[in-house]
Formats: C-alpha cells, structure tokens, sequence
C-alpha cells in the first residue's frame, strides 16, 4: 500500500509539470487556432532565467545587501521570472507569429519550431554546453509518514502548480481581458470585428502562457536541478499531448490531462518493466484520442466557423 | 551575363572548398578529433579537446614529430559529434573523406564510437577511442582501437569489489536503455552478479530513456524490491539526478557507478549527495605519482581543473597514435598506405606504459589493464580506494 501511495506522491509532482506547461499551449491553441511549438522551449528559458534570477537574489541576500528569509527569495525567483519570461513569450509572438497570422496555419507551426531551435542553440552559445545547477531555493526536508516519502520540495510543487492554475481560472473567468480571451477562443473572426483589440489579447495570450511556462521551469529546476538547453523539448512534446488530451482551449482539461500523463506514465512504470513505460503509455493516450479526438473539453471543429 | 555571374561563383566557392587541402602539402600529419564538444556530455568533449591541445603543445615543442629521419609538422581536425551517433558518423565522414586525417582519435562515448567506428573501418582509416567500454566498438573492426578496458571486464570488477567490500546478495540496476554504453554495462554487471549469487540475485533491473529527468517511479521499485546497494552505471548529469532523487525517497544504501561518473562536473552538480559512493574508473587523480602527477599538474595549472579519466584517456591514445605513426617508419603522401602502415603499426604495439597504468593489447585491438575503485571523500575529491586487476 505504501508502494501505492508512494507512486501517488511521484505522479502528482511529474504531473504538475505537463499540466502547468499544457495550459501554455492549450491557451494559445484556443483562442489563436496555433500551435506554439515554441512553448517547450520557453519552459526551458524560463528555467534559464529562473536560475539566473535566483543566483542574482541569493548572493544579494548572503552579501548582506538586503537580506531577505528563504521563503521571500522563492516568491521572488518565481514572480520575477514569470514577469521577465512573459515578455520572451511576447516577442515570440511579434516576431514569429504576428506576421504569419493570415498564413496557412502550417507556416505558423513551423515558425514555431524554428523559434524553438534559436532559442536552443541560442542558449548554446550564449552559456555553452556546460550542464547549469540550478541554486537550491529550497532546502531540501524529507518526511517520512507511514513509509511514504514526501519532501517539503514535492509538496511546494504540487501546491504551487495548482494555485496557479485557479489564479489563471479566476483571471479568464472574471476579468474583462478573460471575457475578451473566451470570446475570442469561441470565434476569432467575428469577435476582433466586436472591438476586442486582437494584438493585445494575442499578447497577453502568449504572455500568460510563457510565465505559467517560467514557474514550471523554476519548479523543474527545484526537483530536478540540472539545467541543459534541450531540457525543453521531450517535455514539451508529451504536455503538447496534454493540451490535446484535454481539449481545445480548456484550462481545467489541460491540467486534468496533464495530471493524468503524469500518472499514466508513473503506473506503468510500476506495473510494467520501465522499458516499456512510454510505449505503453503512449498507446493508452493513443486509445483515449481514438474514442474521444476532440479531447475531454473540447467541441468539434464543426462548431465553428473556421478550421 | 547572369549565368556567368553564377558560374564564376560557383567556381570561387569550389576553389574555397578544395584549398585547404591543396594546402595541407605533403609535410602536415592530419589528426581528426571526434568529440563531443556540445550534446549530453560538453565535459568529455572539453577533456578531450584540452588533451589533444596540450600534446600538440609538446610535439611543436620538438618542431615537429619525427618518422623515420623527417619531420612533419602536425595538425589536430577538431569536428563536434554533438553527443549524437548520427552527427559522430557524419563527423568521422567528413575526417576521413574531405580532410583526409591520417588518424582519427574519438569518438568517447560507446554510444558514437560503435557506429562511427564503423564508418572508419569501412574507410580503412585507424581510429582509436579513447574512452568506449564497450566491446561493440572494437569487434571484428581491424581499423578500430581503444584506450581503456572493456564492459566484460569491467562488470565483474565492480559485482566482485562489492561482493567483497559489503557482503551483498541483492542487486539494483537503473540504467538508459537507449544507450549503448549503460546498457551494455548494465547487462554486463547482470550477468556477473547472478554469476556469483546465483539466478534472481538481481532483485530489480529497470530503465529509462536518455533527456529523462524523473526516475522515481523506477526508484519506487527499487527500494521496494529489497536490494541492498544501486549500481547506475550513467553520465554524470544523470547520476546527479538519480542519486538525489533516491535520497529524496529515503534510500540511504550504497549506489555504485562506472566509469562515466568520473567527471570533473560531477560534484558540481550532485554536491553532497554523492559524497562517500563509489565508482569503477580508469585512473585515480588523487594521489597520483610519477608521469600521472605531472600530467595532472600540468592539466591543472592550464585549465584550472584535475583532468577527468577521458582527458588522461586521450592523452594515451594520442601517445600510442604517435608511437604508432613513428614505428610506421615512413610516411609517403599516399593517405590510404600511410593509412594501413599507421594500423599495422598500431596493431603490432605489444606494450605501452601510459599514464592510466600499463597496457598490453589483444588480438582485437582491445588493451589489458588494471580498473581502479574509487570513492568520493567528503570533501567532493575522487579518491584512490582499490585496484583491480585483471
């Protein structure tokens, strides 16, 4: 039972990461009709920036030029980073997908993936190919309650992961922009003629997506600290199958969905050699699309008045 | 007019392409290095390259390397194999066919070196890899060398030290089935523990895929499973991950490693999760003596760092390279005959003292040499503990 539980605990931290990165994806893929191949790779900066921000903040708290208590230097890391990746995932959409909006929807996905590969091979040069250890924000605690281990890092995680995810619930159901972003997402032809300024919500689109996609990075550098600049891309792909998973522009499918990888993957392990743990969990997937191709949450494509 | 134009142009860029090679002349000894400068493991790659730097350091030194009564200047062919096998194939190619090296040093890592090794027997171009265990590499390959020892020695070395060292029964392996090196070595520790223990002695053997970072669910099963020590045989960046992350699930027994943990990067990511563990290697930095010492020192006082296994690795590979290419005798401007007399030559080598102990070398290419155990003291050093010798 233990053994169970145990593999709870694991699954409910691998699954905060597809789910908050699922939700950059889903966002965009709902109210823009794109995908943003990008996303996985902004996951990676953000944990580049997350990491820089941090090394910043600590050696001013240990220098004594503001010393601020652990928990402070987190939230810190975690705001900071999210506003700067923002504007990362802002001018990815100016440069990369404004100018494409009326193309086919192929050259954007494209666009996509090559914005993906400079923002890698960017990173490349820019720090070399030298692994980065990412700072310990976090002091590391392990609890042991009925043979379960649980650290105060896991926990950290999860709580983060899905208060942020209410915080972007509460945002796109009360706030005026929100109104405007669902709008959108239900029709992007008609809606822009209404006077919502499209540009803006297109950014603030991509911005929210790229700071939920910097507080993953943070967290992914929390549990697992060493940073490499393709960290992005295998994590990337499997939450883009999250986004998919839980239907076109849903904020609680995302992150169902993304939970749902995370234990899919965990159990097989569990249950089966780990060899095997992808292929099995990926034809699980493979068989939940067959029966439902529009996802948990999503509607057919009928619906609407373009593809 | 513009068709002229493109032709011109066309001619420029071919001349561009084909000078260096008409430069190259008949007094320059081509040395193509195959590492993995960016990828999975920049260390190795920045090992490799420092090494090769500092050797070419001493032969200039000398003016030049002396075959038989003349002197030719040498040249190192630096290409990145990214970490990846196709880019080491491509990379090896590209050494051997546009550059026209004499002799290829490289790839490390089993995983390029199997296939890459295979384009240059195909080429009938010598290549030595410094760091490949694994015995893929060299197999039935009369144009592949290698510098270190073998997986099939190596797994018994370490099933038989924590035999002895801890009295286990109960072994757990995690390792990346998607390479050819951990794999390799995984199985090869397999076999040699159940050799010892008996059938089912390996209570838990599980896997994952290279760019993993989350390994709990397969360290979940190991620690329910009832082993008494890990062994990983993973690159360094993994290790760092792996070690924590068992911690983190309150695993507290020994974790054993191989020889790719013996980076100079590995304290540094893993930090004081490593301290106390132990590890099959090829040379010891601490408490080195002798020509050991002084490559070392000479390393570090360079570079700022202790050198790594691969960079000592390399260092004796491009020792026997040179005594190779010397006992060779005569070098004709014919590539492919200098080519095969550099084999012949390296093929006879009987004996060679180098700094990662003394090597006698097989039929197959392969040396014999001792295999070091070392243990990370609690100050992060990589400190001799034992060796073992075949």
């Amino acid at each position: 039972m233990t053994f169970f539980f145990q593999n709870v605990v694991n699954a409910l931290q691998w699954g905060s990461f597809y789910a908050l990165i699922a939700l950059g994806y889903s966002m965009v893929y709902g109210i823009l009709m794109l995908f943003n191949f990008a996303h996985g790779d902004i996951f990676m900066v953000g944990a580049y920036i997350g990491c820089g921000v941090a090394t910043v903040i600590i050696t001013l708290s240990s220098s004594g030029v503001i010393v601020l208590p652990h928990w402070l230097i987190l939230v810190l890391t975690i705001l900071i980073s999210m506003f700067l990746t923002s504007f990362v995932g802002m001018l990815v959409e100016r440069i990369g997908y404004r100018p494409l909006r009326d193309a086919p929807r192929a050259s954007a996905a494209i666009t996509g993936l090559m914005i993906g590969i400079i923002l890698e091979t960017g990173n490349l040069l820019l720090l070399g190919a030298q692994r980065i250890k990412f700072p310990s924000l976090v002091h590391s605690t392990t609890y042991n309650i009925g043979g379960v281990f649980v650290t105060n890092k896991k926990i950290m995680i999860v709580v983060v992961s899905i208060g942020l995810m209410l915080a972007l619930d509460q945002f796109v159901r009360r706030t005026k922009y929100g109104m405007a972003m669902r709008a959108m997402a239900f029709d992007y032809v008609v809606v822009p003629l209404m006077g919502v300024p499209i540009n803006t919500i297109a950014s603030m689109t991509f911005a929210i997506g790229s700071a939920l996609a910097a507080a993953a990075g943070i967290l992914f550098g929390i549990a697992y600290p060493v940073l490499d600049p393709y960290m992005g891309i295998i994590v990337g792909w499997k939450a883009f199958v999250a986004a998919i998973l839980g239907g076109r522009g849903s904020i609680l499918g995302a992150t169902l969905a993304g939970f749902l990888m995370g234990f899919i993957e965990i159990f097989v392990a569990m249950v089966f050699p780990s060899t095997l743990r992808d292929l099995i969990a990926y034809s699980i997937i493979l068989l939940i699309l067959v029966f439902r191709p529009h996802g948990f949450f999503g509607e057919p494509y009928s619906a609407r008045l373009r593809l | 007019m513009r068709k002229l134009l493109v032709l011109l142009l066309s001619i420029g860029l071919l001349c561009l392409v084909f000078t260096p090679v008409s430069w190259g002349g008949k007094n320059v000894i081509k040395i193509g290095i195959n590492a993995p400068l960016t990828g999975d493991i920049p260390k190795v790659g920045e090992g490799t390259k420092y090494a090769a730097e500092m050797w070419l350091e001493d032969i200039n030194k000398e003016g030049g390397l002396k075959v038989g009564d003349k002197v030719y200047k040498v040249e190192l062919v630096i290409e990145d194999n990214e970490s990846k096998a196709e880019s080491a194939v491509k990379a090896n190619t590209k050494l051997i066919t546009e550059d026209e090296v004499l002799v290829i040093v490289g790839p490390q890592a089993s995983k390029q070196a199997i296939p890459a090794g295979e384009v240059a027997n195909n080429y009938k171009t010598p290549m030595i890899s410094p760091w490949s265990t694994n015995p893929a590499t060299t197999k039935d390959r009369p144009y592949v060398f290698r510098g270190c020892f073998l997986d099939p020695f190596q797994g018994p070395v370490i099933a038989n030290f924590v035999t002895k060292e801890f009295g286990f029964k109960k072994a757990a392996v995690l390792y990346d089935v998607a390479s050819d090196y951990p794999k390799g070595l995984a199985e090869f520790f397999k076999k040699a523990w159940e050799d010892l223990h008996g059938p089912g002695s390996v209570v838990a053997f599980e896997s994952f895929t290279t760019k993993d970072a989350d390994f709990s669910s397969q360290l979940t099963k190991i620690i329910k499973s009832g082993a008494e020590f890990l062994f990983t045989p993973q690159y360094y960046n993994e290790v760092a991950l792996i070690v924590q992350q068992a911690h983190e699930l309150g695993w507290n027994k020994p974790i054993v490693g191989s020889d790719s943990w013996g980076s100079a990067e590995l304290i540094k990511l893993c930090g004081k999760d490593c301290y106390g563990l132990f590890f099959s290697t090829h040379y010891a930095s601490a408490g080195a003596k002798g020509k050991t010492k002084e490559f070392i020192d000479r390393y570090k006082k360079k570079y700022g760092y202790v050198p790594d296994d691969v960079a000592a690795l390399t260092w004796d590979s491009l020792g026997i390279v040179k005594t190779a290419i010397q006992n060779c005798g005569k070098i004709t401007g014919n590539i492919e005959k200098d080519r095969q007399c550099v084999r012949d030559a390296m093929a006879k080598i009987k004996e060679y003292k180098g700094i990662t102990g003394d090597m006698t070398f097989t039929e197959d290419g392969d040396p014999i040499k001792c295999a070091v155990i070392v243990k990370i003291s609690d100050k992060g050093e990589f400190e001799f503990y034992k060796s073992v010798c075949p």
